[in-house]
């Protein structure tokens, strides 16, 4: 087995047709499955595989899908999140954009695994050209039988629609998701009931990434066991890591779980280090909410181990000294950024997509944006550093959904690991205009 | 301006809200109303007026303040008139890192509207949004479906001048 399971043909030209995608081995994982294996067979092979959810969470996708509920007469679904909108995450684009057959086979098969004859893929609205990407592919694989009644001669049917988002971060966590494919607001669901036993329209349904999906096509193909071989420990197999800001070559990576991130961010493989000759100042890496490590942390654990690419080795330290791996948004920043002005987009980002629906985030989330604003306008005091803690450490933990987390955490890091800059913007609060942030554009004379 | 009894989705619109409406169990057709609002949004004018929401209210068979409650939730449907080209600016994170406020500046500048504001000549107007997953090739804007990307000033230039000769409003759907 290669160490590339989903990009393997990301860059031969017309890829995204039924055509050229069967050509290299498309659809043999339905073949296998629908041929040879019993629905419980594939759940078993998902188990043995390790995966574990690619949207964030990391949470083991076998026994997720073993949860799911099977009253008799009642359909089940699958619900595929593409509702990708953690900055810095911008792999499951990449992945419906260039391979989108590779999806969609992944959801026929966990269909079929899953016992749901309806299955839907939720994409976030701003992606309208994916969705359209998404249409033409399924509109293929119904006309060559992939999709619809009696797929291969199997008696399977299944039936597979892209439903677009309006633009709400809050429908990437899956109970706002099933509320607006519901045609409601991306209100979260108090759990219990869990999707499995009281999912889409009240049924037992599965959500699942993008990336996750797409992953059970290969642990079809090569069986559970050997997926498991790849990677380190309890992370295995590949992951799609999305890399962006001062690196030399920003863009989507499939990498083999367990790479060292000195060897991600320096290597020509990878990032090829930091543009401009800068060193590494910090680095995000598992999309905004995971915590901020400064470069000697990223590159090592406080234990002074290399720190991989993992679940276990991100997080490794837990929040004091180290991070998560999230969805794999990995956002690298030079020796000039501004940490404070970073962070400060991030709690715009979260005030922006509250909810609304409880107090500790609604509210919360607004402060946090207001006194970081303080900071970067010069008016902050000392004091507004620990009313930033303060803040924060009320929301952790009082939300009926995880979004009161992940604009918490952003904030505690920043505060645990560069607390100087905050204190420095207040002792010398001009020294916010000297930093230079902008590298491919000329600076440009205010009008 | 439009009154309520024009309302109504042209002939190839209507197929599609038919097409939309299969998607689901019979007795679950709210559910279509996102992709409804979408539809509407494009077919008039691009932006959703009381009236217009009231008719999609109509067709899904719900209480109107069912729809008024989600389109003023969700960020991609505009509750008022829009330029021709809704122009919207990435700022979080990586985009902030690669200049995305030195785009907005010099959109301002380009088409003489404050952020917020519809240009003179009601073909631009700027709308700063958050992460639209082009972190990668940062900094960039949306303008209907289509993403520009990697965007330089000289970019910007040629986009703007494009679309003044295009000359159609923007859509998603």
């Amino acid at each position: 087995m290669s160490k590339k399971l989903l990009l393997t043909y990301d860059h031969i030209p017309g890829i995204n047709t039924l055509e050229v995608y069967r050509q290299n081995n498309g659809y043999k994982s339905l073949e296998k499955a629908l041929k040879t294996m019993k629905s419980d067979d594939i759940v078993e092979e998902v188990k043995k595989s390790g995966l574990r959810g690619r949207g964030g969470a990391g949470f083991p996708t076998g026994m997720k899908w073993s949860f799911l509920a099977k009253p008799e007469g009642v359909p089940r679904h699958l619900v595929c999140n593409a509702d990708e909108s953690e900055p810095g995450t911008f792999k499951d684009r990449y992945l419906m954009e260039r391979i989108p057959h590779l999806l969609i086979e992944g959801m026929i098969v966990s269909s079929y695994a899953l016992g749901a004859n309806t299955s839907y893929i939720y994409v976030r609205g701003e992606y309208f050209y994916i969705i359209k990407i998404l249409q033409n592919a399924i509109k293929e694989a119904y006309a060559a039988g992939l999709l619809g009644k009696n797929i291969l001669g199997s008696g399977y049917d299944l039936d597979l629609y892209v439903q677009p988002g309006g633009g709400a971060y809050i429908c990437g966590e899956e109970t706002a998701l099933l509320e607006s494919l519901e045609g409601k607001r991306g209100n979260p669901r108090l759990k219990p009931p869990f999707p499995a036993v009281a999912g889409l329209w009240g049924r037992p349904t599965v959500v699942n990434n993008v990336e996750t999906i797409a992953a059970v096509v290969p642990i079809v193909n090569f069986g559970g066991e050997e997926y498991a071989k790849i990677g380190i420990g309890k992370s295995t197999g590949t992951k799609l890591i999305s890399a962006s800001g001062h690196i030399n070559k920003p863009g989507v990576y499939e990498i083999e779980l367990g790479v060292p991130v000195e060897e991600f961010i320096y290597s020509d493989e990878y990032c090829g280090g930091i543009r401009n000759g800068k060193k590494l100042k910090a680095v995000v890496a598992g999309g905004s909410s995971v915590p901020i490590l400064p470069t000697e942390l990223i590159l090592k654990t406080a234990k002074g181990e290399p720190r991989l690419m993992s679940y276990e080795s991100l997080s490794d330290g837990g929040f004091a000294t180290g991070t998560m791996l999230g969805s794999g948004g990995f956002i690298a920043m030079d020796e000039d950024t501004s940490i404070v002005k970073n962070l400060f987009t991030f709690a715009r980002f979260y005030h922006h997509e509250s909810c609304g629906q409880c107090s500790p985030c609604r509210e919360g989330t607004g402060w946090m944006e207001k006194i970081l604003k303080k900071f970067i306008d010069g008016k902050a005091t000392m004091s507004d550093i620990d009313l930033l803690w303060d803040v924060q450490s009320k929301i952790e933990g009082k939300t009926i959904c995880p979004l009161g987390e992940a604009a918490a955490w952003p904030v505690a890091a920043a505060i645990r690991h560069f607390r100087h800059e905050f204190e420095e913007y207040v002792k010398n609060p001009q020294s916010i205009h000297d930093v230079k942030h902008y590298f491919r554009l000329n600076n440009l004379v205010e009008a | 301006m439009t009154t309520t009894t024009e309302i109504k989705f042209s002939d190839s619109a209507q197929q599609q809200v038919q097409e939309i409406l299969n998607q689901y169990p019979a007795d679950k057709s709210k559910s279509a109303l996102l992709p409804l609002l979408h539809l509407a949004q494009a077919e008039f004018d691009g932006w959703l007026s009381a009236p217009v929401m009231d008719y999609v209210a109509s067709i899904l068979n719900i209480q109107p303040i069912e729809v008024y409650e989600v389109a003023s939730f969700y960020s991609m449907f505009n509750l008022k008139p829009v330029g021709k080209y809704l122009i919207e600016v990435c700022q979080t994170s990586s985009c902030w890192m690669n200049g995305s406020e030195d785009i907005v500046r010099y959109l301002e500048r380009t088409i003489q509207a404050e952020t917020g504001q519809i240009s003179p000549d009601g073909m631009f107007q700027i709308k700063t949004v958050e992460c639209l997953g082009s972190c990668g090739t940062a900094p960039m804007f949306q303008i209907g479906d289509k993403f520009y990307e990697n965007l330089t000033f000289e970019k910007i230039d040629t986009i703007l001048d494009d679309l003044r000769k295009e000359n159609k409003r923007s859509r998603y759907v």
